[in-house]
């Protein structure tokens, strides 16, 4: 079992044609993630050869979904984009939708986020890694080497993070690992995560990863205090931040009181999660956790 | 700034004076002649408690508008050189509203806040009065049209004959919103003057830089003379860089492992007399030769700096391409590399990474292992 993607996700990939698109397909593909295709309108019909495996090009997502039974897409459109390749892939009502790219406009994607209320599909991101189900799928640019299958499940904000955190567990593995990404607004939150890996048997304890900005960890915390009954440990980014400057991620920002790494610590600690000051002293938490289980 | 937000709301039609804005108390004078009548003059810098401050005077004369900009010219408003002021009709206000739209994380849309008790002494008004303060949710999908910006003013009270103003500007302030791709639109004081007229009197509006893309004409808006020397020079390398108080450098990939590492390097510092981060700079996951060798360049340049950590976790980027962009940014550097630099290099081809730096043998760089190591390393140097 997993999370949001397993062994029989078919995958397909909005920009496959582009520089980062083919990269990651590539990747993707030899990860051995089961990736059926690619969205490009200028270029349908035709087919393109990526991680040794041939890939038909199509001209819309829903062609895609309907000539290979896709059933995630993972977008690399540039920007300006972005909006219309995530609104197409709603219309097509894609039950997965990745969507990688940053510097997307906060407003796009408020849109975004807007329109997919009661709509089928559940999108990660923008500005994540995506989603790895290791040894089983991949959905986006997290390396499949880290680490492997496992009783961890992870969410973070962050992409380097979230690979830091599998290495320093990696010996003991992991469900799914999540992305959600470092933007005011996203698409899948802290909390949408937490209560599927709290449905997921395979899951035995969930590390959250989160940082400055914003109070998704602290509206994390009251969620976990009523709903989570697997134990959670936590790890905050951002403690030397200084107000007002926005730390590499579009929502990384301190401003006033609010946002603060300490009051997000404060507010999971206040609900029996274990922090750890550091991510290898919260993978020591983790581990020290998993051992008695 | 003020002017800005005001050029901004002039574009779409919101009511308000625009002024002028100058830089020397000559020109206060003129721009006082040529507005005619009692002017106030206003400092410009990006902080609030400008008032306060003595950075905000009527004057009823234009020799009266010279003289009050040559004071405020030489002011520091919360440490902040005021370089110019703008000069603007004096206004006869009867009352002060607050108005604002912004973007709200919690419910992933957007938010109106309105009040009509008190502008300027809004944050009073909210700790005393919440109830004086409504917060309206904008739906993101459907926006504000006419029918939503009614629903608005009525749920914010405004006086009867202001109504048919108001709904007008809050509809022109939700186009400086969504047109200029704005977080943030606040308008404060929003006042009533003499006569019933609506008018914006200062406003502040955020940008997305996300969105600059299609806005080439915010970037007139982006003062550089402000800006820390470092950071502009980081900024025209197309590197993510914020500058800090410490002697510790720091490189890595990634805004999060990057924000990690200053907190880590922060507690290591505990142990090493108190030293600290100097900067946040994420080279993003493409760590090749020349953007290791700008991010260093930069970071050496900051003569705070006493010690460097470079902390890189290899995920698509691969540790020995990063060993290699170390090397050549040692090269292009050459005896301007000055500083001990300690380096960490986990995850994708960590073993070649490391043997490159190895047979590098470089006096100045010395390898760790782990995170947490290489900060009480890089701490210990920025301490020696």
């Amino acid at each position: 079992m997993s999370i949001f993607l397993n062994k029989d996700s078919k995958i397909i990939v909005q920009g496959m044609t582009g520089g980062m698109g083919a990269k990651h397909t590539t990747l993707m593909v030899e990860s051995g993630a089961n990736v059926v295709g690619g969205v490009n309108a200028r270029k349908a019909g035709t087919t393109v050869e990526l991680g040794g495996k041939e890939l038909p090009v199509f001209g819309s997502v829903a062609e895609a979904m309907k000539e290979t039974g896709a059933d995630v897409s993972v977008a690399f459109v540039p920007p300006a984009f972005t909006k219309d390749a995530a609104i197409e892939a709603i219309d097509a009502e894609i039950p997965l939708l990745v969507v990688i790219t940053e510097g997307v406009p906060v407003q796009d994607t408020a849109e975004v986020v807007a329109y997919l209320e009661g709509r089928s599909t559940r999108m990660i991101g923008p500005n994540c890694p995506g989603i790895i189900t290791p040894d089983e799928s991949l959905a986006g640019i997290t390396p499949h080497t880290i680490a492997g299958k496992g009783p961890v499940g992870l969410v973070s904000k962050s992409g380097t993070l979230t690979y830091q955190m599998m290495y320093e567990l990696r010996d003991f593995g992991f469900s799914t690992a999540i992305g959600i990404g470092g933007d005011p607004i996203v698409g899948t939150t802290h909390i949408d995560a937490l209560q599927a890996f709290e449905d997921d048997p395979e899951t035995k304890l969930i590390v959250m990863i989160g940082e400055i900005g914003g109070d998704a960890e602290e509206r994390a915390a009251d969620y976990i205090k009523a709903n989570i009954t697997k134990p959670v440990v936590g790890y905050v980014a951002g403690f030397t931040a200084p107000e007002g400057k926005t730390m590499g991620h579009a929502g990384a920002i301190v401003s006033g009181s609010a946002g603060t790494a300490a009051a997000k610590q404060e507010a999971l600690e206040a609900v029996g999660v274990k922090v750890g000051k550091t991510p290898s002293a919260t993978a020591a938490l983790a581990r020290e956790i998993l051992q008695g289980l | 700034m003020e002017y800005q937000a005001k050029e901004l709301f002039a574009k779409h039609g919101v009511a308000g004076a625009l002024g002028i804005t100058v830089e020397t108390p000559e020109d206060a004078r003129a721009a006082a002649e040529k507005i005619g009548g009692v002017v106030v003059v206003k400092a410009q810098v990006k902080a609030g408690g400008r008032g306060k401050a003595g950075g905000v005077k009527v004057a009823k004369t234009p020799e009266e508008a010279e003289e009050h900009a040559r004071a405020i010219l030489d002011l520091e408003i919360k440490g902040l050189p005021v370089n110019r002021v703008l000069v603007v009709p004096g206004a006869s206000i009867e009352e002060e509203y607050y108005f604002s739209f912004l973007l709200d994380r919690a419910n992933r849309s957007y938010l109106c806040i309105a009040s009509v008790e008190g502008g300027v002494e809004i944050e009073e008004v909210a700790k005393t009065n919440p109830d004086a303060v409504k917060k309206i949710p904008i739906d993101a999908g459907t926006g504000v049209d006419e029918a939503k910006a009614t629903a608005i003013v009525d749920e914010a009270g405004f006086p009867a004959e202001l109504r048919d103003q108001a709904i007008q500007m809050v509809q022109q302030l939700w186009t400086v919103f969504t047109e200029e791709d704005a977080t943030l639109v606040e308008v404060n004081p929003l006042a009533r003057l003499t006569g019933d007229k609506l008018e914006a009197l200062d406003g502040k509006v955020s940008l997305d830089e996300n969105a600059e893309f299609r806005h080439p004409e915010h970037a007139a808006f982006e003062i550089r003379e402000e800006a820390d020397p470092l950071e502009a020079k980081a900024k025209d390398k197309g590197l993510n860089y914020v500058k800090l108080d410490g002697a510790v450098g720091i490189i890595g990939n990634g805004a999060g492992l990057v924000m990690s590492t200053l907190d880590v390097v922060a507690y290591a510092g505990e142990n090493h007399g108190g030293v600290k981060p100097a900067n946040f700079l994420d080279i993003g996951g493409g760590a090749n030769a020349q953007v290791m060798a700008d991010g260093l360049d930069v970071i050496l340049n900051d003569e705070q700096v006493k010690s460097v950590f470079v902390n890189v976790f290899g995920g698509i980027t691969a540790c020995d391409e990063v060993a290699n962009g170390i090397k050549g940014a040692l090269e292009i550097l050459g005896d301007a590399a000055t500083k001990p630099l300690v380096v960490r290099l986990d995850g994708n081809n960590v073993e070649e990474g490391r043997r490159i730096l190895n047979e590098l043998n470089h006096p100045l760089v010395t390898q760790v292992d782990t995170m947490d190591g290489a900060a009480d390393k890089a701490a210990e140097l920025a301490n020696a």
